[in-house]
């Protein structure tokens, strides 16, 4: 009966301080790796309140698409419904509190699967 | 008044390419005012976009989500001069909503 | 890709007496020229390269984390040489004295001519790799535009970016309108605000923002060069000159373009003109494919002999071209049966005296230089030791700057940052304004004093440590450490994040208090600020002739004692 297809807003997933326990509220169970599953996402954020990340995905099936920011205060960030006919891929911009991982999950077949990447938040300033 | 919604939809035939960019202050409840007062939380949760009567794309957001808003998807089919319906929720029950043409 | 590599060979030790230093071998049926991070010298200058340059992780002890007598072991080059006064700091004062300045546009001008009519006509490019129009004070008074003038006359076919940023978008779309040759960036795209804004672009479709190859046909060869900026001039740099663009490494656009070379546009070799800094490249080479050598700036590295790397469509070559005009890298390909069958890299310092300069160019540069002279000559001061910048943790050049700082703005503590460019003087030398802007030419030279608590300084300082020493080169930005003064701390390289930084005393040995506040005064802040430039901060010290401060910069390093990117000379 969890499932991020389903129509209300997540709101107990919203407040789930770590990535984890989101992931729970939002789906009822875990994701697995997989290199099906593209990020793209910066190394360095050029601004921690707007950092642009879009993910992709192979696998067919798709129901949903989710963000999510382990060092936020709040570790879900979004989360997308994918209706049959529509693409499994999103491009949006997140903010980032500080250096974190940054893991995109993709809901297919009933089945989560998920890609990770450290974002770097930085003050910035020298040069070559 | 201006709509808070800015859409892009372009179709190539096959699939429509769907760009959108929301003013909205997106505040997510933690973050200090010059005073260091809290400004309380204050973001879109819902994003949903219609096309034939049937959502294509739903969008639940929290408060992680930057300021201004800016989010991109494609979907099958879409043709060019129909009608893409967008509209949002808050957290504070406000509301927006638009419509654009496929181009 | 490339096939195989003639190169490795040792150079042959010789003493820079003769210009027949700069008769080459002919090699191959196309030559690439390589010239990057000039940083506006126009004149021959004095450049020591740095005793500290620390690797960390697999970094360690490789190029270009090699210094001193272990930069020459490694690369067979003699002690006492002229290669070894161009490419290392052993000795460099006594060398300097001997071999002379380096570089200067109308001594690489007759150099250039020289190595292009060698090959004959349509079998030679010459490519700059960025970091052009920035690092004097004339550059920095006209904008760069004296540096398209050069270019132009020099020959300069493509370039790309990284310091031409910092002059904003329209002064580099006017200058960029009066550049003979290309300017190429693979990795600079529009935001998503400027794309929805129809924001000008070379491609709206994708919103990149520059043309990000050409393919040229040398010596009836068809070569692709791909430009890639320096990812990361938004974070390295104040935001507000670029505020339409975000920048990036952007591996996944830069296969999908080597690819299409390859597949769709018959071409016979690919060439990355890049200003990513030598671990960037390294590591990039190792998981991009299709890419035949990648020529290298950013990080100022010279390093004679290209690095070799394998990845799982055969092996790329890396390279990195040195500053201030010191070297041109010259690529020679042997281009056979539509691919690289044989390459041949040198990277020759530029002896200013063993070249007469070019009469066109001087008189370009001099008419240039005219209206600016008088106003820069004035001596403000003598060097009382030698002032060089390049280095890690601190150069003499930066203590100086720190001390006015300090003494100027009344601050406790100052913090400079810690660039690659800016000349070395010798001592006795006299110090001009025009030295001065040589290390401080920035289009945001303000200095600011703030206050902060100790645990900021402390944050400062590991973020910065981080950009230097991240084990993953992705996640460095080139440059080296910040400057402190008035600041002693314990540093480890080796270490993570937040976890390198130790033991911070101020000048009078007291240890940093993490919630106390103190007075800090520096320069080139990301932030708008408005207090005096540098350059008049620094003259007003000089010009009050304060005797320097002695003190040895107090950075104590640990867990590097066997680290070959540490010189253990004099
Ligand atoms: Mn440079
Ligand atoms: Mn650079």
């Amino acid at each position: 009966a969890l499932a991020a297809a389903n129509d209300k807003y997540p709101e107990e997933a919203f407040k789930q301080k770590n990535e984890a326990d989101a992931i729970k509220a939002l789906y009822g169970k875990t994701a697995e790796p997989s290199d099906k599953v593209k990020m793209d996402a910066p190394e360095i954020a050029e601004n921690g309140a707007v950092v642009p990340i879009s993910a992709t995905t192979t696998l067919s099936d798709v129901t949903s698409i989710a963000f999510l920011v382990s060092e936020n205060p709040i570790s879900l960030i979004a989360s997308y419904k994918i209706p049959a006919g529509t693409l499994p891929s999103v491009a949006n911009r997140i903010k980032m509190a500080k250096t974190s991982n940054v893991t995109v999950i993709v809901e297919a077949g009933g089945r989560l699967y998920s890609a990770s990447k450290e974002i770097k938040v930085t003050v910035g300033g020298c040069g070559g | 008044m201006a709509s808070s919604i800015r859409v892009r939809a372009t179709s190539n035939g096959d699939t429509t390419e769907v760009q959108a960019l929301i003013q909205h202050p997106m505040d997510s409840g933690f973050v200090k005012d010059a005073k260091g007062e809290i400004i309380p939380p204050h973001f879109i949760q819902v994003l949903t976009f219609e096309y034939d009567g049937k959502p294509v794309f739903v969008a639940d957001w929290g408060g992680g989500v930057s300021k201004d808003p800016y989010v991109k998807f494609a979907f099958k089919g879409g043709k060019k001069g129909d009608d893409l319906k967008v509209s949002w929720v808050d957290n504070k029950g406000a509301t927006d909503t638009t419509t654009a043409k496929i181009q | 890709a490339a096939a195989t590599l003639v190169a490795g060979l040792p150079r042959l030790a010789r003493s820079a007496d003769t210009a027949s230093v700069y008769d080459l071998e002919r090699f191959g049926n196309a030559r690439i020229l390589h010239l990057t991070d000039t940083h506006a010298q126009l004149k021959p200058v004095f450049f020591r390269e740095p005793g500290v340059n620390i690797g960390v992780g697999a970094m360690a002890g490789q190029p270009p984390h090699l210094v001193g007598k272990a930069f020459l072991d490694r690369f067979g080059i003699r002690p006492d040489s002229a290669d070894a006064y161009a490419f290392t700091c052993v000795e460099f004062e006594k060398a300097a004295g001997r071999f002379g300045r380096l570089g200067g546009f109308a001594h690489l001008k007759t150099l250039v001519d020289k190595l292009r009519a060698d090959v004959g006509e349509k079998r030679s490019i010459l490519l700059d790799g960025g970091d052009l129009w920035q690092g004097t004070g004339l550059a920095n008074a006209m904008n760069g535009a004296d540096m398209v003038e050069a270019a132009n006359l020099l020959g300069i076919e493509a370039m790309t970016g990284h310091w031409e940023f910092t002059y904003g978008e329209q002064v580099l779309r006017d200058n960029l309108s009066r550049f003979k040759g290309e300017f190429l960036a693979q990795n600079v795209f529009l935001t998503e605000e400027a794309a929805f804004n129809d924001a000008k672009a070379f491609d709206p479709a994708s919103g990149r923002v520059f043309k990000p190859s050409i393919i040229k046909e040398i010596g009836g060869h068809r070569v692709a060069i791909i430009g890639q900026a320096f990812p990361y001039v938004p974070i390295a740099h104040p935001k507000r000159f670029v505020p339409d663009w975000k920048f990036g490494i952007r591996d996944d656009e830069l296969q999908k373009l080597v690819d299409g070379h390859r597949n769709n546009d018959k071409v016979e070799a690919v060439i990355l003109l890049s200003h990513n800094g030598m671990d960037v490249d390294l590591k990039l080479a190792g998981r991009i494919t299709g890419i035949d050598v990648i020529l290298g700036g950013h990080t100022h590295d010279a390093i004679p002999i290209p690095i070799t790397v394998t990845n799982a469509g055969g092996v790329t070559l890396v390279t990195n071209a040195g500053s201030n005009g010191k070297f041109i890298g010259v690529l020679d390909l042997d281009l056979a049966k539509g691919k690289v069958a044989n390459i041949r890299y040198r990277l020759l310092p530029v002896f200013a005296e063993l070249l007469k300069p070019d009469p066109a160019m001087q008189a370009l540069i001099d008419k240039m230089r005219d209206p600016h002279v008088d106003e820069w000559s004035d001596k403000l001061g003598t060097a009382d030791r030698l002032l060089y910048r390049r280095g890690n943790f601190s150069g003499t050049v930066d203590q100086l700057i720190c001390d006015a700082l300090l003494n100027e703005l009344n601050a406790e503590i100052a913090l400079s940052p810690g660039f690659r460019w800016g000349l070395t003087t010798l001592a006795g030398q006299p110090i001009t304004m025009e030295d001065v802007l040589s290390e401080t030419a920035i289009t945001y030279p303000e200095t600011y004093v703030a206050t902060m608590t100790g645990s900021q300084i402390k944050d400062v300082l590991e973020d910065v440590c981080d950009n230097l020493f991240n084990a993953d080169p992705y996640y460095q930005q080139g440059g080296d450490m910040v400057r402190v003064g008035g600041l002693a701390y314990t540093c480890s390289p080796g270490e993570s994040v937040g976890k390198r930084i130790s033991e911070l005393k101020l000048g009078n040995g007291k240890h940093l208090e993490a919630g106390k506040h103190y007075k800090v005064a520096g320069w080139a802040s990301v932030n708008q600020q408005n207090g005096a430039p540098v350059w008049d901060v620094v003259a007003k010290h000089l010009r009050a002739g304060r005797p320097p401060n002695r003190d040895e910069p107090g950075v104590t390093l640990k867990g590097v004692d066997d680290n070959l990117g540490i010189a253990r000379h004099g």
